[in-house]
């Protein structure tokens, strides 16, 4: 183990422990985040550029802003009164190491996992992208689709609403 | 000779490398990487926001400043010496933090900026040879270290506690998550193209020439939309006029730094310029052949000199378009980006594709030009449509 993976292990750790057990819903997302990067940069330590910068593209730059404006819009900027960790944070400290060494315990005596493992394959973005054009092309194209038609039609919805707006009675000629 | 010339920071580098034992080599390397950036990037700020003021100032038909030169001495400089007391009074301020402000967080908003900011410079192909990694997904990597900061924003202005500061947090992060889809999608033009996401790939597509005139992609029909699409739309990533809603200091104060003072204001206005420089670099090397020349016979000029020619030319223009536009409304922000840029730049995708499968002759131009005007022509009229410009009738102020 490298000391760059323990540091990043550990502040993973660290900000994932913090995103459930802090009592500020904000302080959370970004305990949150903190976890995604560390998450992007181990992915990073195994020499998965492509999937290491689409963790930090999609989480750090999007899910994390998705919650943020979900958080503002549905609450008032009131900062809690008590303590600042929230109250069920000193029970998961039990639990969740016995959650966790039932897993851990599951997968290492599990026979769905291979025991000796194959040599790391290489992933560089250019076999990411050959992969995702010819064996995953369906997905690919299927998400693609989706995703283009929501894109659209999150624009059409806009464009609806705009147009059986009353006009306004002042600005400009009308 | 003009190629030593063009060489010379490599060779001072493998230089300097000769010294250092091999187990140290990568540290060194790095660390020599770091400090230039961290040198030559605030200096250009410096001299920029000297540049921007004088600029906007005679566009304005005022002077800017012209005293302050080198200290202790009469020599003036034309007022280029104005950066230095700028840095001197935002370093000696009184570092305020409000008392209902989230200390941490507060703190933490403009070194969270700083990071990513910084971080996008690694991938920046400076010159022939001078880029500092060369990361097979190099543009995958500036665009997701360029998402980080709107988390920062969003630190800033919720921290303060302030309205105005959150107002300006919102407006922001809505303004970049939605310039951020034509800004990539436009990028997307000429990863298609070139079939790499690797930024010096990139470049080496464009380091051609016929008749003595570079194959820049701006120079391709999608290649001057994509351009247009990627200008305005990081334009707007930087939050410069037109685009400044989130700093509005007629209507918000300063937006999301308004709770800033001394040094931590200034590490915003330098993140906010640097970032403006990451950006354009990115766009000078996906469209305008990076550190290329233009013409042929221009090829010995070293090619460091190309690539900051090409950033303070488009900073300029920068510069002129905050000179000269007044700001948008928040709807016609939106509008803006979501029925005309979006749609245009997914068009923009199918035309880049076309260009690509097309033989290349006289008639790909025909028609990939076609499609752009039509589709430019459609969407212009879409997006004027219910706006009844014409001339201001004043009802009140007659």
């Amino acid at each position: 183990m490298s000391p760059f993976f323990i540091i990043t292990g550990i502040v993973t750790l660290l900000g994932a422990a913090f995103a459930m057990s802090l009592r500020n819903l904000v302080h959370c997302v970004l305990a949150m985040a903190v976890a995604f990067s560390g998450i992007a940069a181990l992915y990073l330590q195994l020499d998965a550029q492509f999937v290491g910068f689409a963790e930090i593209l999609v989480y750090v730059g999007a899910i994390a802003i998705l919650i943020v404006f979900a958080i503002l819009l549905t609450r008032s900027g009131k900062a809690p009164e008590k303590s600042v960790l929230t109250s069920g944070a000193w029970t998961s400290v039990i639990l969740i190491p016995v959650f966790f060494g039932v897993l851990a315990w599951a997968i290492l005596h599990s026979s769905a996992v291979p025991k000796d493992l194959p040599p790391a394959p290489v992933a560089t973005v250019k076999n990411v992208g050959d992969a995702l054009m010819t064996k995953f092309v369906l997905p690919l194209e299927i998400i693609g689709l989706v995703l283009t038609a929501a894109m659209i039609g999150a624009v059409i919805i806009a464009l609806k609403e705009d147009s059986q707006k009353p006009k306004s009675e002042d600005g400009g000629q009308q | 000779m003009f190629d030593q010339l063009d060489q010379i920071f490599v060779t001072l580098k493998h230089l300097v490398m000769g010294f250092v034992p091999a187990a140290w080599q990568p540290l060194v390397s790095a660390l020599i990487a770091i400090v230039l950036i961290l040198v030559v990037f605030p200096t250009l700020f410096a001299l920029v926001t000297v540049i921007e003021r004088k600029g906007l100032g005679r566009m304005q038909n005022r002077y800017g400043p012209n005293r302050v030169g080198i200290p202790f001495t009469k020599i003036r400089l034309c007022g280029f010496g104005q950066f230095i007391p700028d840095g001197i009074k935002s370093l000696t301020k009184e570092d305020i933090v409000p008392r209902a402000a989230d200390k941490v967080v507060h703190f933490l908003a403009p070194v969270v900026m700083m990071v990513p900011v910084m971080l996008a410079y690694a991938v920046l192909p400076f010159g022939k040879n001078m880029s500092i990694t060369d990361y097979d997904a190099g543009l995958l990597f500036f665009f997701a270290v360029g998402g980080a900061v709107e988390l920062s924003v969003f630190m800033a202005g919720w921290s303060s506690r302030n309205k105005y500061s959150l107002l300006g947090a919102m407006r922001a992060i809505a303004q970049m998550v939605s310039y951020e889809i034509p800004l990539i999608l436009s990028a997307v033009t000429v990863v298609m193209v070139v079939g790499s996401l690797n930024l010096n790939a990139i470049i080496a597509h464009q380091n051609h020439y016929t008749f003595g005139i570079a194959h820049w992609h701006v120079f391709t029909p999608w290649g001057l939309v994509g351009f247009i699409l990627f200008f305005i739309a990081s334009l707007a990533e930087s939050n410069r006029t037109p685009f400044d809603l989130p700093e509005a200091e007629s209507e918000i104060i300063a937006g999301y730094f308004t709770e800033y003072s001394g040094f931590k204001f200034a590490l915003f206005f330098l993140g906010e310029y640097l970032g403006m420089f990451a950006i354009i670099g990115l766009g000078i090397t996906l469209f305008l052949g990076g550190w290329t020349s233009p013409v042929s016979f221009l090829t010995w000029i070293p090619s460091y000199v190309w690539f900051f020619t090409k950033l303070m030319a488009i900073v300029f223009v920068f510069i002129w378009i905050r000179a000269t536009l007044p700001r948008l409304r928040m709807d016609q922000l939106m509008n803006f980006t979501w029925k005309f840029m979006l749609p245009l730049a997914l068009i923009n995708i199918l035309v880049a594709g076309i260009w690509h499968y097309m033989a290349a002759d006289w008639q790909r131009w025909l028609v990939c030009s076609a499609i752009i005007f039509g589709a430019y022509a459609i969407l212009g009229r879409g997006l004027m449509q219910n706006q009844n410009f014409g001339k201001r009738i004043y009802r009140y102020a007659e």
